[in-house]
């Protein structure tokens, strides 16, 4: 029993520690958001001689077009969470349950593309969103993650484990194919749809590298990028910086506190269930 | 007429599997038939074909004289049930029984009326806004059935519907389809591995094994006529024994083995003749093995001394597991519970020569 609860106490420890060190930059963030102290960064010693100020959070909402980095950043999230799910669900559905010629090859080699890293396809995914005319805009910005092939797999592997007499019941009692995926499989994948929606809402919500590269006013700029160009514009103004990276984080976190049940179902699915 | 005629049916799969070899079958409007064999005898793939859900290789599929071979599920009027109920999760009993019907776009006032009285019928009426996760086995069974009484259907298909359930509610939904034949007097094709199932609901039974008919008759005909060794060993339960021995002729034309000596009865003389110094197979069924002591007025064979090795009570009647002198194969021998052994037990038995089977020993086809 004893050997028991030292254990417990250890294993405790170890995992308040952990979150600490995750937490402590977020919370110092927090800090320095509202501090008046705009040197507190590089003098975190004196967070006890600063003043508390909401200015920090007046600043970024009325002298900097955060209200149209926000804009664009919802925008662009919405619509790529909904194309993916909706997407990878069709493009999911297809692979896992039709059979036609090809299908083996074609999702071979959507699964060796996973293998190319994300980075090298910057340039020439540049230089065709360029071709077409679409660098500085939305559609540049939404168009090459409208759907993914991470998303592709989860959905199919989802399919692929709901059972095959539901399909053939489906077949029997009319349905065509697009019926069978609308109206049995997708009211039966919430918890995989889900998942790629908060994968993707993530993602595309976080995404720092594409909207610097595609984007060239600072009109266009989503909040990651915007609060990235804070830094060359005002130099040490962190508190500003932090109040709009809090702002930013704060819907990835109510997302993942309200969702959190389907994520877990959604990481559990994406592993052999019967 | 016949409701349902396959004529040289063919199952070849892409890596050239065959799973059903050229099967003819004909099946009577309104016939209760029963599709049973082992596992992998190819019975649910000659219902999916059926049903349309898998292609078929050759041969053709007429319903009501009209070639079926390519045409769509939805579109052949038929409704499956299926083993492990296939119902839609996110619907209600009332929506899954009426999801087909919507499909079809049916008057809503229709649907209503067919669903409330397949529910009626079903005794579902005051589940029909549960969902499936609410319900237990047996009641998602009989939902599933529901959903198939609701199309008005020419052929029910079920696919080995009570493999799920347990043993007591099996017996009971096993009634209940028996009793909804009887009301709805439909075509059914039932799909089971298990033959006293088979035996128990079909009005014709087709056996099945590797691909191939082996008998189709009565579910009495098939237990008193087998055709060949498989269909006599894998209809009844405990199944037939069997013992193989040489034919041979003491003024008299006998079967023998180690332990057994067993006269050939009259009416198989003539065709026993051409086996004569040649080895056949016997059979028989432990329910017509009698314990000689209790004196039975039936024609039996020569005594056989036998001994019990293991007793299977189960409560009505025991199953008898014994080895004849000299023999190491087990076989199988029914008492009534008035007549209860006990293991190492030796006594004196005979079989009743009227239901012995001969079969021959390379084709394994009945000697009749």
């Amino acid at each position: 029993m004893r050997a028991i609860k030292i254990q417990k106490i250890l294993l405790m420890t170890v995992l308040i520690i952990g979150a600490l060190i995750y937490l402590g930059p977020f919370i110092f963030s927090v800090i320095v958001s509202f501090s008046d102290n705009k040197n507190l960064i590089n003098q975190p010693g004196l967070i006890t001689r600063s003043g508390w100020t909401l200015k920090n959070y007046v600043y970024i909402w009325k002298d900097l077009p955060f209200a149209k980095w926000l804009f664009n950043s919802v925008l662009i999230t919405v619509i790529q969470t909904i194309t993916n799910v909706f997407f990878s669900a069709l493009a999911g559905f297809t692979f896992a349950k039709l059979e036609f010629r090809g299908k083996n090859l074609i999702f071979g080699a959507m699964m060796a593309s996973l293998m190319i890293p994300g980075i090298i396809l910057i340039i020439p995914k540049f230089m065709l969103i360029n071709e077409l005319r679409m660098i500085n805009s939305y559609p540049g910005l939404i168009l090459p993650g409208m759907v993914s092939v991470v998303n592709i797999f989860l959905m199919k592997q989802f399919f692929e484990t709901m059972p095959k007499d539901l399909e053939k019941a489906a077949l029997i009692d009319g349905c065509n194919y697009f019926q069978m995926f609308w109206k049995v499989f997708i009211p039966n994948s919430k918890p995989a749809l889900a998942a790629v929606a908060i994968y993707t809402f993530q993602g595309t919500w976080n995404e720092f590298l594409w909207p610097l590269i595609a984007t060239n006013t600072g009109e266009m700029f989503t909040l990651p990028v915007g609060m990235a160009s804070l830094r060359y514009e005002l130099l040490t103004d962190w508190p500003a910086i932090m109040a709009g990276t809090i702002l930013v984080s704060i819907p990835t976190l109510l997302i993942f506190i309200v969702f959190q049940r389907f994520f877990v179902q959604g990481i559990a699915s994406t592993g052999g269930k019967e | 007429m016949a409701i349902i005629e396959i004529k040289k049916l063919q199952k070849t799969y892409p890596n050239n599997y065959q799973a059903i070899k050229g099967i003819d079958i004909s099946i009577r409007e309104g016939e209760f038939v029963v599709l049973v064999g082992p596992s992998g005898c190819g019975k649910s793939t000659l219902l999916r074909m059926i049903a349309g859900l898998e292609d078929i290789s050759g041969g053709e599929l007429y319903f009501n004289d009209r070639l079926m071979n390519s045409v769509h599920p939805k579109d052949r009027n038929i409704a499956m049930v299926f083993q492990n109920y296939a119902l839609y999760p996110h619907m209600t009993v009332y929506d899954n029984m009426a999801f087909g019907l919507k499909l079809k776009k049916m008057p809503k006032a229709e649907i209503h009326q067919r669903v409330t009285h397949a529910a009626t019928t079903l005794g579902l009426t005051d589940y029909l806004k549960s969902l499936p996760k609410d319900m237990s086995g047996g009641q998602r069974q009989r939902v599933a059935i529901g959903r198939a009484i609701v199309r008005q259907p020419d052929v029910f298909l079920f696919d080995e519907p009570l493999s799920n359930l347990d043993a007591k509610l099996r017996v009971q939904m096993r009634t209940e389809i028996k009793r909804l034949h009887r009301q709805l007097k439909n075509t059914m094709v039932y799909v089971t591995h298990d033959q006293i199932e088979a035996m128990a609901m079909g009005d014709k039974i087709v056996i099945l094994k590797d691909g191939e008919v082996h008998q189709i008759d009565s579910p009495m005909n098939v237990f008193k006529y087998p055709k060949n060794k498989f269909v006599a060993g894998f209809i009844g339960s405990p199944a037939m024994n069997f013992v193989s021995g040489e034919i041979i002729n003491e003024d008299e034309l006998f079967f023998v083995n180690t332990g057994m000596k067993i006269s050939v009865p009259p009416p198989l003389k003539i065709s026993m003749e051409k086996y004569l110094g040649k080895t056949v197979y016997i059979g028989f069924r432990p329910e017509y093995v009698y314990d000689k002591g209790l004196g039975k007025e039936k024609r039996l064979s020569t005594d056989m001394e036998i001994e019990i090795l293991v007793v299977e009570n189960v409560g009505s009647e025991s199953y008898n597991h014994f080895i004849l002198n000299g023999m190491d194969t087990i076989y199988s021998y029914r008492s009534s519970s008035s007549n209860v052994h006990t293991p190492g037990e030796k006594l004196t038995v005979g079989i009743d020569l009227e239901r012995l089977h001969f079969f021959d020993f390379e084709t394994e086809e009945t000697i009749l």
